[in-house]
């Protein structure tokens, strides 16, 4: 992502949660139901006022739960509405079985996820544990490194799951405290650029399209579940397509680019490493202190993690001597986090992979230094020019 | 990299230590600079110890680490100054910047500090003389752009009379009160 | 692409023995209303029912009554029968019935 921006579009300085909520403004959804839970309830809040002032059209339920949030976001998507709720942690976990629902159902909800440590012991500060747990959901999920990318991101993610060949619900992701309570810099497009590049729903089936009576989640046994399961996994996989062609279009309206990931100075890297979020940005500070001290050391930082684009990341990583995948994460698998065991996999056929090894670092908030990731890149300096790695799973920053 | 300024402000909760470092962030913003500013989260409850942070770049700041080695530090109440903590991680060239009644030399003495540069200012009185009650964040921000230098005074004073416009724009008399009280703090806060 | 926004889909109605999942609406939707009349129930059946016209009343209980809406009426609403294409045979017409004789359940011949 480039810090470019059209001539028309408005310097702001808005935290994250004050961008998602603007963005959400913009978007002036049919639907947003959600349940209020820390950090994330700047977003419903602000909203909510939106509302009340009469800036939006949105019909909005405060509903009594996480479950009820998604429950409720599931009927309006499946009558057509344009739908949204957003939640955090411990909110995400109890909204479990209705996430799968709306994935399974292929309903274009968008979901600005605000990670947090899902408990316990209980915490409300970042980490990705929440969204991680539900990667298998059948969600896209996108991350954010900041406020910009967080407003950029909700805006594509509603194209992104409207788009007949996808279908499918949008988690957009941002750190926790360190995106969503930073007050930040950013670029906002206009609202009549926005409701162009939103445009209408058009949705293939509707509850309310009464000419064309439609049942919505029906018993579906032996006989047909499996396919359409591969149907689901379809969507996935069209995901791939979509993205970069919306990505495209809003490149257009913004100047700003967005790929599957960014690569940071990877070019002739001997090390790099690869992260989700807001640790991306430090990370990219440390990259340019070390390449002024001559040292060969790169950044990929992955924004979309659900589809997996392997394809992409082979070629981009292909190569590379050594790489340091971050997890704020702990998958508990007793062998390293979740982003370092897909990588690892994906890089499995591949020509002259990089050795992978894993730091899981930052649960809970715990601070990410500056001189913690310039540590990780000195490590896989030196795993490059032995040509092998020592330790395959580190946690980082935590007392030993 | 361009120069990125950290600033600490320690106040205790309720006292707007959050608000003050947001209105300093949104007024550079407003100057073309590009900031962060971001408070330290946990049990808040009134009367506790609270901080929060900016940083003030001429560039896009990415780094999203806490600020732990800060150049500046604001303290709002001076019972905070008991402890050692306002003046931990501080660079020794760095400055802190007192809401006290007290002169930065007895000030000095009295903490037994050695380096940093002490501006004071009583931004309680100065509140409670233009707004009529003891909130010394608003003030406090006129004492930091004097201590700093950080933006140019003028501008920074149309930038706040927007962003008060935009918060108490019903209530002149509080958006007038608070411009008076940063303006008072700028020319009454002292240094060595 | 793989599924189908078209006219097809709205009609579908049981996949053909050769369809794949590209042919079957996305998200298991059923995009046509009405279409449970298609499931003969009535292949459950072990006992059935059988109306006498001449002793009926014409009370409607049983088509009141009945849980899959198999009692046949004419336009004005009188019972003329039993849709044994759907009658499960559960007997609740025959059970509520007051009229001795009008609704009575035998059992289904194979």
């Amino acid at each position: 992502m480039s810090l470019a921006a059209k001539s028309n579009e408005i310097r702001m300085a808005l935290t994250g949660n004050e961008s998602v909520a603007y963005a959400m403004k913009q978007i002036n959804p049919d639907v947003v139901a959600a349940y209020p839970i820390t950090p994330q309830t700047e977003i419903v809040q602000i909203f909510s006022s939106y509302v009340a002032d009469g800036d939006v059209d949105t019909v909005f339920e405060r509903v009594e739960s996480e479950h009820s949030a998604m429950s409720a976001v599931v009927g309006a998507a499946a009558a057509g509405a344009r739908s949204m709720t957003a939640t955090s942690a411990n909110g995400l976990a109890l909204m479990w079985e209705v996430v799968y629902i709306a994935a399974s159902n292929r309903l274009p909800i968008v979901m600005p996820v605000v990670n947090r440590a899902l408990s316990g012991p209980i915490n409300i500060h970042c980490d990705h544990s929440d969204t991680m747990g539900a990667r298998d959901s059948g969600w896209i999920q996108l991350y954010s490194e900041n406020a910009q990318e967080a407003y950029d991101n909700t805006l594509q993610a509603v194209r992104i799951a409207e788009h007949p060949d996808v279908e499918l619900p949008v988690m957009v992701c941002q750190d926790g405290f360190i995106i969503s309570h930073a007050l930040d810099n950013l670029y906002t497009l206009d609202d009549a650029a926005v409701q162009a590049f939103v445009g209408q729903n058009n949705p293939r089936y509707s509850l309310l399209d009464v000419d064309h009576p439609t049942t919505f989640g029906p018993l579906d046994l032996q006989d047909w579940y499996f396919e359409h399961k591969r149907q689901q996994a379809e969507g996935m996989k069209n995901a791939l397509d979509v993205i970069p062609e919306i990505a495209k279009e809003y490149e257009g309206i913004s100047g700003r680019d967005y790929g599957f990931f960014e690569e940071y100075r990877t070019d002739d890297a001997e090390a790099v490493m690869m992260v989700l979020g807001s640790t991306a940005g430090t990370a990219k500070d440390v990259v340019d202190a070390m390449r002024s001290e001559g040292k060969r050391v790169g950044l990929v930082k992955l924004r979309v993690f659900r589809p997996l684009p392997v394809a992409h990341l082979v070629r981009a990583l292909r190569g590379k001597p050594a790489l340091a995948i971050m997890d704020r994460a702990e998958s508990f698998a007793a062998s390293g986090g979740p982003l370092y065991k897909e990588i690892r996999s994906a890089l499995y056929d591949c020509e002259q992979a990089p050795m992978v090894s894993n730091y899981i670092y930052g649960l809970g908030g715990r601070d990410i230094r500056p001189e913690d990731l310039r540590q990780v890149f000195e490590d896989n300096l030196r795993a490059a020019a032995a040509g092998h790695i020592e330790k395959p799973v580190t946690y980082l920053g935590v007392r030993e | 990299m361009a120069h990125i300024l950290e600033i600490r402000w320690h106040g205790r909760g309720g006292q707007g230590a959050k608000t003050a470092a947001n209105l300093l962030a949104e007024a550079a913003s407003s100057a073309g600079r590009f900031i962060q500013a971001f408070p330290e989260y946990g049990p808040e409850r009134m009367g506790a110890p609270v901080a929060s942070f900016n940083r003030i770049s001429t560039e896009p700041i990415r780094i999203r680490s806490g600020v732990t080695e800060p150049e500046v530090v604001v303290v709002l109440d001076p019972t905070l100054m008991r402890s050692g903590d306002v003046t931990s991680g501080l660079k020794p060239d760095g400055t802190i910047v007192i809401n006290t009644e007290k002169d930065p030399g007895t000030i000095r003495e009295q903490m037994g500090i050695s380096g940093f540069r002490i501006f004071a200012v009583d931004a309680n009185r100065i509140s409670v003389e233009t707004l009529g009650r003891r909130i010394p964040n608003t003030p406090m921000l006129g004492a930091v752009i004097r201590a700093t230098g950080i933006l140019d005074y003028d501008a920074f004073m149309e930038n706040m009379e927007l962003e008060l416009k935009k918060k108490f724009g019903g209530r002149p008399e509080i958006v007038q009160g608070n411009l008076e009280a940063i303006r008072r703090a700028y020319e009454e806060v002292q240094s060595e | 692409m793989s599924d189908c926004r078209d006219e097809g889909c709205q009609r579908w109605q049981t996949p053909a023995p050769d369809a794949t999942w590209r042919d079957v609406p996305r998200g298991g939707v059923i995009p046509r209303g009405g279409n449970a009349a298609e499931y003969q129930t009535g292949d459950w059946r072990s006992a059935r029912p059988i109306h006498d016209a001449d002793l009926c009343i014409q009370c409607r209980l049983c088509w009141v009554y009945c849980p899959d809406s198999s009692i046949l009426t004419n336009e004005e609403g009188e019972v003329i029968g039993i849709d044994y294409d759907h009658c499960k045979g559960c007997g609740i017409c025959a059970a509520e019935c007051p009229k001795e004789g009008a609704m009575t359940m035998i059992a289904e011949e194979f």
